[in-house]
This record gives structure tokens, sequence and C-alpha cells, in this order.
């Protein structure tokens, strides 16, 4: 029973919420992994992107709300997402066309595009501040809990509780469904192989009469839909703030750098062991001992190896263990 | 007039001329192969043929018709085929999808010219679901020829195919590359190993820094005592 | 001809500040010369990295804000009953670290494979729960003791323009300890190695309260220059404003700023010739032939790698002098108000629009863009109340854009780095071939 109780206590604030915030990484690593695989650059407007396509998905939500529109359990913002998709794909093809596209022609070198994303990143953080502003953005409705921790108990008797957040079950589920998407539109669809040959051998693709501006079309809009559906399912479960997404940044790349710059596999595994990693550190293990340890041996302290404070540097640890073990990441890098 | 041929050809890759008036040119159904010491500008010949260089002076025409200022791309779509020497296989790629890509420009049913290929190299069919990067040096030219196949092209060029695989493989390689032209594809290919491609080889082109020194049969050649001595190594 | 176009340039520059004197006020112009003189020093540190290089270093701000912590460490005066209450233990947790980093290096070559990891793993946790074990106590004492006030260790009480020298050293630590583990590697990986590292310095400095007062701040750090109140209570200035017929507060403001100016303007030029003498040295040919042709470089047997490590030491301890002096500037020292934006991407925008690989272009990038971030505020409200005049007073839209032109100028700036790459890619004051 007490070891029951002690898993329960880990499943409710440790997997549950490292397996979530795990699902919004890797759908942000997945962007910065197919930007990497075929633009051949590591893209910091990434977090001011997903803001954006979030912001979008908000203004749209909103506008459902204001007509009465609802999903009933479900939070309205499911049906915000597919106009933000398609504002931010708009978006980022503009950015593409006006920015990257001469960089790329004239054969910069990776470091030249990424500086410029470094000025994308800027415009796009003023234009986030100009159409929203900075504040904090609630849009959450519908049911809040699939299940409530006294629901929990009164189920099973135990006296520890297990809650899972409504939010926290659409994220899990929605990357699921992106995932296997992707997954069929890489390794199944001739455009999506496209996209992998031109990953894997430019020249020889190009020889193939495979059309770089398509395969680079394509790739924004496939960002576009990830950066959208990843901010917006992290702005669900913590509240919309314009610039929680610079912070992202880190963990997002140590993501895609720890499980294989440009590899897809790589980035989702990269995701959960960075949420799980930061979670599991910054975890309080006073309780989940008491439950294990016989009587009278339960700890005075919290057990906590590192205070939430220093999250980031879960990130950047693991980053810097993988870049010391293993520079080309869990899988190897650049290929989709 | 030769189905292929790039006529008195003179450029380089910007600065100084490597090809200067070279002319190379190629029937159906037969095999020419280009050789020479290293440096004499033969891959550059075959590049220029293939569009990859802009051409100060010359031309380059397929079946009648001027292609000198077509882009590799297009050219492709006219029916020609390209091996480059490196790089080229999708390595992180099935030997199916390797295939697959090949015919990208195609939008017609490709089963049977992928049937057509596992004939000709019955080791790929075995090997269709691996990844192209995990095969040996020989199985990888296999799936590059395949590949380059796979848009049905009336011309295959071929850079160097032999280069870093065994005899054995080599002359295994040969095989199929004259098995190819049987069908009525024309073989252009450029060779370190000489002796060997010119003994499969109906014409044979001679270069020596970016000019034509000798021309004529791959017998000829092969008889040929001056080329013996300089070429051939006796 | 190309020395006429920059003496242009650089009197353009000054024209504009003097402008600003004239319209504005001389006060504000001195302020804007004060932050140039920091930026331009800031960018003349990232130019040593990137135009040097070609290293990308993502993490300004976090160097920065370790020269401002050098600040108050040096300078601050120290807290005697902290440094009772808890000054020990923190010492002792210290030693414990340092002991397990060395015990950690003698072992490591010993060993092997998964005996290594496996050891390596213990000794480093044994070490860290051992160091937790004082530092923990220790820092809640500290933090107790008069918590309003102080409730951190404080400084040394040293003279504060001695920080500048500690800032260098303190950031150089740390870019040693970056540059070892993601030099060498692919070029993006010291670009997100920098961004982290700065992400963690700022926490640092903002969660421990006992040695930075975190977001309390720390307020009132000694100044290297005179008070404004002593300059008013000096006959000598007394008289030297009346003659000049400038009110006496104002005055003793300017001749505050002006000091600071002298002062930052020497460490400028301290640091500029300094940057020129090694450009121009084999070292700093050496340097940009690896950045031109690393391959190259590497084949005629250069250490790359070495070499980038100390472009790039160097680059961070001029960055750290800069934070430092900027702190002292602003005469306290404010975790929460180090942001990316502001502090790393600001000055990347003055290094590529000053000019990649030339000093005397960072500092006029610096000067520019630090101008422009300043002015682009109230033209940005002006434009937008033009923009807006024909619309009502209490219209949604005019009070949205009136709101909004605050943070026009991060967009103005996305867009100069944008159109500076795209259509002057060597920048204001391009570099020397």
């Amino acid at each position: 029973m007490e070891s029951l109780n002690a898993f329960v206590l880990l499943a409710n604030f440790v997997l549950v919420p490292g397996i979530t915030y795990g699902c919004q990484l890797a759908l942000g690593a997945l962007g910065v992994t197919l930007i990497y695989g075929i633009l051949r650059f590591s893209n910091f407007a990434h977090g001011e992107a997903m803001s954006f396509g979030t912001m979008a998905a908000i203004l749209f939500t909103w506008a459902l709300q204001n007509w009465g529109v609802s999903l009933g359990p479900l939070p309205t913002a499911l049906l915000g997402i597919p106009v933000g998709i398609l504002v931010t794909i708009g978006l980022l093809l503009s950015t593409d066309k006006v920015v990257y596209r001469f960089h790329r022609k004239v054969k910069a070198s990776p470091v030249i595009l990424m500086i410029a994303s470094l000025g994308v990143m800027f415009f796009y953080n003023g234009l986030i501040r100009f159409i929203i502003g900075p504040q904090d953005r609630n849009f959450t409705d519908g049911e809040r809990f699939i299940i409530k921790a006294r629901t929990f108990k009164e189920i099973t008797g135990l006296s520890q509780g297990l809650s899972i957040k409504m939010t926290q079950g659409i994220t899990v589920v929605v990357t699921v469904l992106c995932v296997i998407a992707l997954f069929y539109f890489l390794n199944k669809t001739r455009t999506g192989k496209s996209m992998r040959a031109y990953s894997d051998n430019e020249n020889l693709a190009l020889l193939s009469g495979i059309n770089p501006d398509r395969v680079v079309m394509i790739t924004w809009i496939l960002v576009g839909a990830l950066v959208t559906i990843a901010g917006t399912l992290y702005g669900l479960d913590k509240s919309y703030k314009p610039f929680t997404y610079l912070q992202l940044l880190l963990p997002i790349f140590a993501a895609a750098i720890v499980g294989g710059l440009g590899n897809p596999l790589g980035a989702i595994a990269g995701g959960f062991v960075i949420a799980l990693s930061e979670v599991l550190i910054t975890f309080a293990y006073k309780r989940f001992l008491g439950y294990l340890l016989p009587d009278g041996w339960a700890p005075e302290s919290f057990m906590q190896l590192l205070s939430t404070d220093y999250k980031f540097a879960v990130s950047f640890t693991v980053l810097v263990i993988v870049l010391l073990v293993r520079p080309t990441g869990i899988f190897k890098g650049q290929t989709l | 007039m030769a189905f292929l041929i790039g006529q008195q050809m003179t450029g380089g890759y910007g600065g100084a001329d490597i090809l200067h008036d070279c002319t190379i040119g190629d029937e159906k159904g037969e095999i020419a192969v280009v050789v020479g010491p290293n440096g004499a500008g033969k891959s550059t010949a075959m590049k220029a043929v293939f569009g990859m260089l802009d051409l100060r002076e010359g031309q380059v025409l397929m079946n009648g018709e001027d292609i000198t200022h077509l882009s590799p791309q297009d050219r492709v779509m006219k029916g020609m085929g390209f091996v480059p020497q490196t790089a080229n296989v999708f390595t992180s790629m099935t030997v199916e999808e390797n295939l697959e890509m090949g015919a990208f420009i195609r939008d017609d049913d490709i089963q049977e010219t992928m049937a057509q290929i596992y004939d000709l190299f019955p080791i790929l069919k075995e090997k269709r679901r691996q990844a192209a990067g995990e095969l040996s040096g020989g199985q990888r030219q296999q799936v590059a020829v395949g590949r380059a196949l796979m848009t049905k092209p009336d011309v295959l060029m071929l850079d160097e195919p032999t280069a870093g695989v065994s005899p054995i493989v080599m002359d295994e390689l040969f095989d199929r590359i004259i098995e190819i032209a049987k069908t009525g594809i024309a073989i252009l290919m450029v060779e370190q190993n000489a002796k060997q491609a010119l003994n499969i080889a109906d014409k044979g082109y001679v270069l020596v820094q970016g000019r034509n020194r000798y021309t004529d049969t791959g017998a000829a050649l092969m008889a040929d005592p001056d080329v013996r001595k300089a070429f051939l190594g006796g | 001809m190309m020395m006429n176009r920059n003496l242009l340039l650089f009197s353009g520059m000054a024209g504009l500040l003097m402008l600003v004197g004239f319209l504005q006020s001389w006060n504000l112009s001195l302020a804007i010369v004060n932050l140039c003189l920091i930026s331009a020093v800031m960018a003349l540190g990232v130019n040593i990295q990137w135009g040097y290089a070609g290293l990308l270093n993502v993490g300004v701000m976090g160097f920065a804000a370790l020269g401002g912590l050098a600040a108050v460490l040096v300078s601050a005066p120290p807290v005697q009953e902290a440094w009772e209450a808890g000054g020990a233990g923190i010492i002792f947790a210290g030693l414990v670290l340092i002991a397990t980093i060395v015990a950690m290096r003698l072992v490591y070559p010993r060993l092997q494979g998964r005996q290594r990891l496996l050891a390596m793993a213990a000794l480093g946790g044994l070490g860290y729960f051992v160091a937790r074990a004082f530092y923990g106590p220790a820092t809640e004492a500290i933090e107790l003791v008069n918590p309003a006030t102080s409730g951190y260790l404080g400084g040394l009480g040293l003279p504060i323009l001695v920080s500048w020298l500690v800032g260098g050293v303190f950031a150089a630590g740390a870019a040693y300890v970056v540059g070892r583990v993601a030099l060498g590697l692919r070029s993006d990986y010291l670009a997100i190695a920098t961004l982290g590292i700065s992400e963690i310095i700022i926490a640092v400095l903002k969660f421990e309260d006992w040695m930075t007062r975190g977001v309390k701040n720390v307020i009132g750090l000694p100044r290297p220059v005179p008070y404004e109140v002593n300059i008013q209570n000096s006959p000598f200035f007394q008289e030297l404003a009346a003659s000049a017929n400038i009110p006496l507060i104002e005055f003793s403001s300017i001749i505050v700023k002006l000091c600071y100016a002298f002062l930052f303007g020497g460490v400028l030029l301290i640091i500029l010739y300094l940057s020129e003498k090694a450009l121009n040295s084999p070292w700093g040919r050496m340097m940009r032939a690896i950045r031109d042709n690393e391959t190259a470089a590497e084949a005629m047997g250069k250490n790359v790698t070495g070499r980038h490590l100390q472009v790039f030491v160097l680059g961070s301890a001029v960055i750290g002098i800069a934070g430092a002096m900027l702190t002292t500037l602003d005469g306290q020292f404010t975790p929460a108000s180090y942001q990316p934006l502001r502090f790393t991407f600001l000055i990347w925008v003055m290094v590529i629009v000053g000019g990649s690989g030339n000093n005397w272009g960072s500092v006029l990038g610096g000067f520019v863009i630090w101008f422009a971030w300043v002015e682009a505020e109230p033209v940005g409200l002006m434009l937008m109340e033009l923009v807006t005049s024909g619309m009502a007073e209490d219209y949604w839209l005019r009070t949205h854009l009136l709101n909004a032109a605050a943070h026009m100028r991060l967009m103005t700036m996305g867009i100069v780095l944008l159109l500076v790459l795209r259509f002057a890619p060597r920048g204001l004051i391009p570099e020397k071939r």
C-alpha cells in the first residue's frame, strides 16, 4: 500500500507533468530539427514563432468565445489552433521569402542565416508586443480535470491522489497524433520522402529533380503547424506569457541537440529526456521517501536536488554532458 | 551526327579554362569511355556535358537538339542520367526509397522500371529495405546506377563508377554496364581503370590537359602502341 | 577616401548627439554618450569573437552580468554580521566543491568505461550533498541578517574601479569553461551553450540572495566620481556654474556625467588600441586566416580550437569589463534588468551594423544603435500620435497603437539588422582586406 502510494505520488508530481512538458518540448524540438535538416541553420526565432502562433490561436479563440462557440468539456482553443496555424504559416512563408531566401540563394554560411534569425526574432517579438501586448493571457476554458485527486482517492482508496488536468490529457493526445501524422508524411508519402532525400544529400536530390523551393516551402508549413500546436498546448497548460517562449528556446534546442540535430526521432527522445530530467531533479522527494522508508526514517529536509529556480541549469547540464560524451546526439544527426 | 555530343567545349569553373576545344560524344546502345591521366579534365568534360559548368565556347547537342544552356535538372528531364563519383546515394534512405527518389520526376507507374532494376541487380532486391548507407561499396554503386536509371534515361553518365571497389566487383559492375547499354541506352563513362574500361568501350577518348589526344574505338586504342605506352602502363 | 568616409560617419554621430544637447538637454545627451561608450566596449568584445574569429556568442548578457556581479563583490561594504552568521559555511561548501572537482579529475584518467562513469557520478553526488549540507544552513543564516537592508555577505569594500578588472576576469573564467565544452564542435553548439550559460548566470544572480540580494537588488554602490551634492556644495563649482549661466543642479549632474564619460572613454580607447594592435599583429592575421578557412588553417598545423578558446576568453573579458562599467554607472545591481533582447541581441545589431571584423565599426555601431535605441521610443510615439491624430481621443485603435508604440523599437532593431545583413553585409565601416 505504502509503495503504491509512493508510486502515485511520483506519477502525480513527476510523470504526468513531465510527460506533458516532454510532449511540448518534443513538438518544439521537431520544428527546430526540421529547419536544421532542410535549411541547415539553428533558428533562434523559433521561440518567438511559437509565441506568435499561440497568439494567433488565442485571438481566434477569443472571437469564438465571444460568438458563444464552445467545445463543451474541451477547451475552445482546439478550434483556434487551425486558424492559428494558417496565420503562422503565412508569417513564416513571408519571412522566408523576404529574409532567408536571399541568403540561401547566395549560399551564405549557416552562421549568417542564424544571425538573420536573430533579426527575425527581434521582429517577431516586437510584432507580438505590438498586437497583443506583454501581459499574461488566460484563454483556457472547458473542464479543468480529467481525474480529480479526490475522485481518484475515493475510487482507489489510496491516501495519495492522482490528478490529470484536461490540458495535460489534450497535450499528450494531440502530440501523439501530430507525431504519427508527421512520421507518416516523412516516411510514406512521396513529398515527405523527397524532404528526407533533400536533407540527406542536397546535390543528389537536385539531380533527381526534387524542387528545393518546394521542399523549403513544405518545411515552413510543417514548422508553422508544429510551433502553433506546441505553443498553444504550452499556453493552455501554463497560461500565455509572450516572453516565456524566449526562455523555452534553451530546453528546445537542448532537446534537439541531445537527440541529434536533424533527426526527428531524436527530437522526440530529446524532448522527454530534457523534460523528465528537469522534473526529476527539481522534485522534492521528502514525501516519496516518507512512504517508502520505515517509520521514523523519513527525511527532515525537502530532499530536493535542485531548486526549481534552476531548471534551465538542468537542460544545460544534460546538453553539456551529451556534448562531452557524444557530440552527435543520442541518434546520429543530420538526416530527417 | 552522334546521339549525344559535346562539341569543341572550352571552359572551366570560373577561373582558368580547364577544357580546351574538347569533344566527346556517344551513340545509343554504345559505351563511350573517357580516360586520361590525373587532372586531364576527364570529370570536368563529363560535367560540362551534364551542364554543371558554364562553357565559354562549344555546344552540347542531344538528339540533334541544342541543350548547351539547360540546367542539369532540365537535362535530367530531357533524358540524361548522371551518377556522381561520391555521395551518390541517399545514405539514410532504404534502397527502395533511393530508387523511388530517382524516379521523382516521373508521374507514371514506376513499378516496372523498378522490377527491371531488381532484375539487373538482384542483390538490391534482397536488400531493398536496408538503408543504402549500410551497404558495401559495390552494392552502393549499384544503388547509385539504379537510381539514375529510374528516369528511363537515353543517356547514362558515370563518373568513375569503379573508384574504390575491388577488381572482382569492378568486373561485375562492367558486366552490368554492358547489359544496360544493350537495352539501347548510351553510356558515357569516365574511368581511372583505363585498360579494363577500354576493353568494354565501343568508343574511347583519351584526354590530356583538357584536350582530345586520341579518339578511336576502344579496341583500336587498346591496340595503339603509343596509347598503351603512355596511358595503359605498357 | 575610406578614412574621409569614416570621419564623416563619426562626425555625423557627434552631430546627432549635439543635436540632442541643443534640442532636448545636454544632460540627456551626456547620459546617452555614457551608455554609447559602454555599448561600444561591449560591441568590441563581441567583435573580437565574431569579427576576428567567427564565433557566435549568444550569451553576451551573462558575461555582462558577471561584470555587474564583480562590481558588487568588489565595492559593496562587507556585512560583518552576515559573515559571522554564515561565512564559514559558505567557504567550507566552496572548499568541498573544489575538493570534489580535484578528486574527480584525479580519478578520471585512472578508470575506464562504466566504472569511470559510476565513480564520477558517485564522487559528484557525494561532493554535492556534502557541500549542500554546509551551504543550506549558511545561506539561510546569512539571508536572515537584516533582510531589509542587507541579508547578504556584501563585498570587499574596495574601490569600484578595481571591479572593472575583476569583472573581466569573472567573464573570462566563465568563457573558458563554456569554450572548453563547446568549441571545436559545430558552430551552432557554441551559440546554444552560450545562450544556456547566460540564462544560468542570470538565474544564479537572481536567486542566490546571500551573494547578490537577488531581486531585492543591491543599491548605493560606491562611485568612482564625486557626488552631485558635493559639487553643489563646493564654492568653486558654484562660481563656475554661475559664470556659465547654468542652474547649479543641472551643472553638477553634467560634471558627474563628464567624469564618467572621461573614465569610460579612457577604457574604450585603451581596449580599442589593444584590439587594433592585436588585429594587425601576426596573431590577428592568423585568427582571420582561421576564420576564413578553418580546414586550410588546420591542415597547416594551426591549433584552431586552442586559438578559438583564446579569442573567446579575451572577447568575453572585454564584455565583462563593460558589464562592470555599466553597473558602476547605474550605482546599483538589478539582476532582473538583464534581458537578452537588450543585452545580447542589441549588441549583435551594433557589431553587424557597424561592420563585422572592424573595431572602429563596432565603436560606431555601439554609438549609432544605442542612440537609435534610446531615441526610437520618443520618435515612435511621435509617429504614432501623427498617425492616430485623425482618430477620436478614446478610440480603441488609437489607445492600442499609442500603447504599442513603446514596442516599436524591437521591431525596428530587427528590421535594421535584417536590412544590413541583406544589403550591406559588411556594415558601415567594412573590414579592411
